[in-house]
This record gives C-alpha cells, sequence and structure tokens, in this order.
C-alpha cells in the first residue's frame, strides 16, 4: 500500500533537547494504535531551521506546520490530522500580523530563503543514506567514477561557480584544489573542518546532524580532484548528536561501497575518519587545527606555506569548512553555472546565517548572496523581540564587528561586510536591541578572546588582556578619557603583529564598536551612565516618590537593608549601601523603582 | 615527596589504546576516551597513558591543559554548564550564572563540598533558539529565568 501522509519531526540539536525523540516515539505509537502504521511514513529529519517555535512537526502533502508540540500532542496529530484530514489549530503556526493559521510554505520566515546547503534538512532521514542518493546524492561522486567528471573539470566547475570558502575569510575554494593537486607527494589530505567555535552560530553543527553524507560526498571529490586517499573530519566534542550522525553515515557509505577501498569499482580508494576537538576556539585556524588532529596542542604556525601545499604530518591537505563541502555535490550536479546565477557578482551561492540575540524568530536561515540585512532581520527573523528599538547586527562573531541600522540596506556579501567594518565570520548573526550596551557585549567578546588566545605570540596574548582590562574598568564606571586612544593603539597593534587569524581580528569588536557607538563608550566614561542598563556598577535604583504607596515589599525583599521608609509614606533607597542587586525592582508591583 | 597513587586503566579502555596505538596522532582520541570513563584525566591514568604511549609525561600534560574539555579535576554527580554564547549572553546567562553561584554556594568550575554538582560556562551549546540556557547532564533546560533555577536544582539533588 502506497504511504499517504509523511510526518517530519525536526531531530536537531535544539528540537531534540526539548523532547524531539519522545515526540518521535510517540507518533509512532499513536500510528500503530490507529492501525494506520502503513499508510503514514513517520521521519525524524535535520533541522528546519526555525528553532524559536521549536519542536516542530511538519505533515505532508498538507503541509500542515506544528509548532512547540509535546508528546501529548501526537495522539491529535495523527488521529486529526493524519487520519480525518483536519487542521490541530492549537499547535498550527500562527502569522504574527493576521493571527491565522498559516501553512508551511506561506510563512513568512521561509519566503526569502533560498535553500542549497541545507537543501536536505528538513526533508530528508539523515541517518538512511538511501534518502540522500534518492536526491541525488552521491551522483557527483559517481560521475567522478565513471570519467564524466575529471579532476581538471571539478575545478573548472567550481572556478565557473565562483564559491568562496564559507569559514570566513572567503577564499576562493578553486584556487585552494588547484594548489594541492598541482603539487606532487606520495600522500595528500583531505581535511573537513568541523569545530564551529563561533559562539552564537551553529549552521555547521546542523549540517553535519541533517545532511552529513553531502559532507561525506564532497570530502570523496575533493579526495579524487587533488589525489588524497585520507579525509579528517575535526569536530567540536561538544556536538554529540553530529558527531553520531556522521559515524553513521560513514557506516553506511563503506557498506555501500562509496567509501573505503576501490569505490564503486574504480581504482580510487578514500578513507574517512572523526577527530574530535577539544574545545579549543584557536582550532578554528587552519594550522591550529593541523595540530590538534596531530594530537598536539593546537597552536598556529606562520603562513607560508599554506596547508595546500605543506599541511598534516607535512602532506598537501586540503581544509575546508562544512558549509563549503555542503555546496559541492550540487554545483557539479547542477554546473558551475547555475549556482554563479544565485547570490553577487562577487559572491555566488548562498549563506547560511545563525540568526540568534533579540528577534523574534531565531533560528537557521539560509539566503542568497546579497539579500538586505533588512529583509533577514525583519522579514525573517519577524523583527525585534517585544517591539524593542533595533540597535546593531553583530557578524562574524569575536573577530567581526556591528553593522548598525544606516547599513540595513547593504546588500551582504563577502565584500561589502569587510567594506563596512564587520565581516561574513563563518555565519553567527546576533541582533541586539536598545536593551544591550554596546561595551557590555565588546567586553563579552574581548572576554572570549582572552580565554581563547593560545598564548603563543604576545600582541595577542597581551593585547587582549589589556584591552579586557581596559573595557572592565569601563563598564565599572572607572573608566578615563584617554582609554580610548589606548583601545584604538593596542587594536591597531594587534592587526598588524598578530601570527594567526585570531589575534589579528581579535580587536574587530572593539574597533568597530568604537566607530559606530563612540558616543556609547563616552558616556560610560563621562557620565557614568549606561543607557541600556546592563552596565550594573553604572545603575542607581530610585524610588518615583509619586508612585510608591509604602507598602514595604521592598524593603522587606532587600538583602543589605538598605531602602528605608515609613509604611504607607514612600520610601527612599540609601544609595551608599545599595548592592544594584534588583530585588526591589523585581519585587514592586506599583512600577515605583526605576533604574538610571 | 607523596608517592604516586598506582591505577590499573580498564580493559575496555586498554583495547582502545591498542586500537588506536599505531594511528598519528592518536594522543587526544584517547584523552577523550580516558575522560569519558573517569569523568576527567586522574593523574595516575595521565602517568598510565605516558608510559603505555611512550611519550613524555610532560607532553601528555602539555595537550590536557591546552583544551578546555579535559578536566583534571573529578567533577560533581551532576555537571551544570552554563551557557555563555553570545546569544545566551546578552539574554541574560550572566544573571542565572551569579543566581546559580548563589544557589550552589559554589564558584564557577567548583564542585560543591557536598560533590552533588559541579558549575561551569560554557561557550554555545548550538541551541541559540533556546536562550539562554543551561545544562545538566544531557538535559538541556531553554528560555530560562532565574527564578525557575531553583526547581531545577532541586530535581537533582540527591538523585
Amino acid at each position: 500500500m502506497a504511504v499517504k501522509n509523511f510526518v517530519l519531526v525536526c531531530g536537531g540539536t535544539a528540537c531534540e533537547s526539548t523532547k524531539g525523540d519522545e515526540i518521535f516515539k510517540a507518533l509512532l505509537k499513536s500510528a500503530t494504535k490507529h492501525g494506520i502504521k502503513d499508510d503514514v511514513q513517520i521521519i525524524k529529519t535535520g533541522c528546519f531551521g526555525f528553532c524559536e517555535k521549536g519542536p516542530i512537526v511538519k505533515v505532508l502533502p498538507e503541509e500542515e506546520f506544528y509548532v512547540e508540540v509535546t508528546p501529548e500532542d501526537a495522539e491529535d496529530i495523527i488521529a486529526e490530522t493524519v487520519v480525518k484530514g483536519r487542521t490541530v489549530e492549537r499547535l498550527a503556526y500562527k502569522d504574527a500580523s493576521t493571527k491565522g493559521s498559516v501553512s508551511s510554505e506561506k510563512i513568512k520566515f521561509y519566503q526569502k530563503q533560498y535553500r542549497v546547503v541545507l537543501r536536505n534538512c528538513g526533508l530528508i532521514n539523515p541517518e538512511d543514506i538511501n534518502e540522500y542518493i534518492a536526491r541525488d546524492g552521491y551522483l557527483a561522486l559517481e560521475k567522478c567514477l565513471t570519467g564524466e567528471l575529471t579532476p581538471d573539470s571539478v575545478i573548472e566547475h567550481l572556478k565557473v561557480s565562483g564559491l568562496r570558502g564559507r569559514g570566513g575569510a572567503g577564499f576562493p575554494t578553486w584556487l585552494k584544489w588547484n594548489f594541492s593537486k598541482n603539487v606532487t607527494a606520495d600522500q595528500k589530505y583531505v581535511v573537513c573542518n568541523a569545530d564551529e567555535g563561533d559562539p552564537g552560530a551553529y549552521m555547521d553543527r546542523s549540517t553535519c546532524e541533517g545532511d552529513p553524507h553531502s559532507i561525506i560526498e564532497a570530502m570523496a571529490i575533493a579526495g579524487f580532484t587533488c589525489g588524497a586517499d585520507t579525509g579528517y573530519i575535526y569536530i567540536r566534542a561538544e556536538y554529540p548528536l553530529a558527531i553520531e550522525r556522521l559515524n553513521i553515515a560513514i557506516e553506511q557509505a563503506k557498506e555501500a561501497g562509496l567509501l573505503g577501498d576501490n569505490i564503486l569499482g574504480s581504482d580510487f580508494s578514500f578513507n574517512l575518519e572523526i577527530r574530535l576537538g577539544a574545545g579549543a576556539f584557536v582550532c578554528g585556524e587552519e594550522t591550529a587545527l593541523l595540530a590538534s588532529i596531530e594530537g598536539k596542542r593546537g597552536m598556529p604556525i606562520p603562513k607560508p606555506p599554506f596547508p595546500a601545499v605543506k599541511g598534516l604530518w607535512g602532506k598537501p591537505s586540503i581544509i575546508n569548512n562544512v558549509e563549503t563541502f555542503a555546496n559541492i555535490p550540487v554545483i557539479l550536479t547542477k554546473g558551475g553555472a547555475w549556482f554563479k546565477s544565485i547570490g553577487t557578482a562577487g559572491s555566488p551561492g548562498t549563506k547560511v546565517f545563525a540568526l540568534t540575540g533579540q528577534i523574534e524568530n531565531s533560528g537557521l536561515v539560509e539566503v542568497p548572496m546579497g539579500t538586505t540585512l533588512r529583509d533577514i532581520v525583519f522579514d525573517i527573523g519577524g523583527g525585534i523581540k517585544n517591539g524593542r528599538k533595533f540597535k546593531a547586527v553583530q557578524t562574524g562573531g569575536p573577530s567581526g564587528g556591528v553593522i548598525t541600522e544606516q547599513f540595513l540596506d547593504t546588500p551582504i556579501d563577502f565584500d561589502t561586510l569587510t567594506s563596512i567594518g564587520s565581516m561574513m565570520g563563518s555565519g553567527g548573526m546576533i541582533v541586539m536591541s536598545e536593551d544591550d550596551c554596546i561595551v557590555d557585549v565588546t567586553k563579552f567578546y574581548l572576554e572570549f578572546c582572552v580565554e581563547e588566545s593560545c598564548g603563543k605570540c604576545s600582541p595577542c596574548r597581551i593585547g587582549t588582556k589589556k584591552m579586557h582590562e581596559i573595557l572592565e574598568k569601563i563598564t565599572s564606571g572607572k573608566g578615563e578619557m584617554d582609554d580610548i586612544q589606548k583601545l584604538k593603539d593596542i587594536g591597531k597593534a594587534m592587526k598588524t603583529a598578530s601570527l594567526c587569524g585570531l589575534g589579528q581580528t581579535a580587536a574587530n569588536p572593539v574597533l568597530s564598536t568604537l566607530k559606530y557607538f563612540e558616543d556609547e563608550y563616552l558616556e560610560h566614561i563621562q557620565d557614568g551612565k549606561c543607557r541600556a542598563g546592563s552596565c550594573k556598577d553604572l545603575m542607581q535604583y530610585k524610588v518615583v516618590t509619586e508612585k510608591c504607596i509604602g507598602c514595604t515589599v521592598c524593603a522587606r525583599k532587600c538583602p543589605v537593608n538598605c531602602i528605608e521608609g515609613e509604611r504607607k509614606a514612600p520610601h527612599f533607597i540609601v544609595q551608599e549601601k545599595c548592592v544594584k542587586c534588583g530585588a526591589c525592582y523585581e519585587a514592586c508591583k506599583f512600577d515605583a523603582i526605576t533604574i538610571s | 615527596m607523596p608517592t604516586e597513587e598506582k591505577l590499573e586503566l580498564p580493559q575496555h579502555l586498554l583495547d582502545f589504546i591498542e586500537q588506536w596505538r599505531n594511528k598519528q596522532g592518536n594522543l587526544i582520541m584517547i584523552l577523550h576516551k580516558t575522560q569519558e570513563h573517569y569523568g576527567y584525566i586522574p593523574r595516575a591514568a595521565a602517568i598510565e597513558l605516558a608510559k603505555i604511549l611512550d611519550v613524555p609525561l610532560a607532553k601528555v600534560y602539555g595537550v590536557i591543559t591546552f583544551y578546555h574539555f579535559f578536566k583534571l579535576v573529578k567533577p560533581g554527580r551532576n555537571i551544570i554548564s552554563v551557557c555563555m554564547g553570545t546569544a545566551c549572553y546578552i539574554k541574560g546567562a550572566g544573571d542565572l550564572m551569579a543566581e546559580c553561584e548563589t544557589l550552589l554556594g559554589c564558584g564557577v568550575n567548583c564542585t560543591t563540598d557536598d560533590e552533588e554538582f559541579s558549575l561551569q560556562g560554557v561557550r554555545c551549546v548550538g541551541c541559540c533558539g533556546l536562550a539562554p540556557l543551561i545544562t545538566v547532564g544531557n538535559e538541556v533546560y531553554g528560555k530560562l529565568s532565574a527564578d525557575k533555577l531553583p526547581e531545577i536544582l532541586a530535581k537533582y539533588r540527591s538523585k
């Protein structure tokens, strides 16, 4: 009997951690109970991207899009939607403006998206190689092995496509592959960088979880192109689900004869192994990553020679990140020209962003290069949370900078972002509202860099620490006017003198925020004021006399007894004793306590 | 000088080491497996590994101390990780951390006296849609506020 319905359950980390697996099991149980187990196929897929509303369940062909589902809802989904064809209204996604339920193809979050990298995420079961193959998976590898594609034509396709590395720097992929291909060596390697250490970014994790075979296929093609027979996937140990799915995929590919010795009966052999990272951000830098695979401390070394010529154990090695690899099979099946037609002239293709922060719809979005920030934040992202005012978007993580309101309509690609003082980075996009203090967020990034600096070169080791100290001073109200110039000077020195990308870019958050938000720094220093109210040391809690009815709740809540006043008369706060814990503010039912 | 405590590595770990012995760059993978078994890397185990793999103990420690993931001290029964990724940070991860410290009476990267809980900050769990969040063991608690923490901790106390 033919399958009538498909029920897709999100199996990404975010949904999985909110009972995705229990929902999956409950759906199976309900389907069995209703005797329709053979009419409906229940599949656990990769990430749908709409993490804000997870866990998500999608029913096809009805295109029902159910959000914030719990295991208890499984029965209704099966009994109502699958059996009777009705929508379960309480679970259906509601449009924010019309409040009406909408089917999945009409959801604004998806309308401006274009999925190339995430083409299979949320659609196929990542633990079944046949589903990947049914979506033209391993077709490109097959073409390589049957002679339809040669190493030269693969390079040509990549050249025409204009694909640039998605790890951050945007180096043309074909050039990298070509370097490695043209070196003569007895051994070469292919390495996938899945050490996504950038805080607030999880594009690569979702790709590994949702479509692991696309990475494996692309790595085998890289091996075929440059003559490597061994590959390593270097992945964060903090991503257990992604590791599991990759392991399953590697095993299945081996069984199917798509990995291992003499692939598909040809004389090409390619073996793949997973190596775990151990929580060091600097290992995202390629030479540090290679040192880590070699089992050593992950410290970078000066370039050149580049890894494509002299890499892992001194042998030529191609290193690309997950997203770059995931693009490659589809470029080879659809052709370089097809890829080139998407995006902008200088940066063809799409980019996956992890849209997070103060935004209504946080999640994973994939858009053509050249999409404006306004489209991403307001159309896809649904605007700022709680109707607050937009302040800035931070891209590029600890190496990037802020994009302010004036650039909302700039089409974003590798080059425009650099020209406005930020960078593409791996794809983290953190939206900030008027409630976020720019100095505090910058301090956060510096603190990150202080911890993650490997310590090998002094500009980075000392520079990050000194800058963090200055920011600490400013946010605690002890800043001085010449601190601003000091920050700029240290930043410039780090940019020119640091050994690797981490140190060269660690000052970017500071320099970029100083460029666009110097007034906020000055406010902290000169007026002792934090307009967002996040720097606790600069805050003052005060009682609004007109609103205070003297209920004494605040005085009783205060842990240091610094609120005084008679019952039924306005109270006041003794500032010298106040520890700024905010307990009074939380406790007051009459909004009589303000923060300034 | 205190005498070093001797430790016998369990058989499955020895098997794993044997399997990886001839692979290049095996040290990190073996350390992962060791930590998986003990919850941390005991000094005695590090000494054993150095002997078995025939590498200087200093090299083993060089690697352990470089990476945040490897622990040198035995953690508590429940490990509480407060996500300190950017998305969580701007949504109040700092307050969650402060509240955890108060509730547990122990600081970051420390273990409570009764060895019930360890508290740590982690870099991005990759569930930014659930920010701010903490994880206790393998459970993720998302979209949190400080007032929900006592209830969560109570679930794990003396379990």
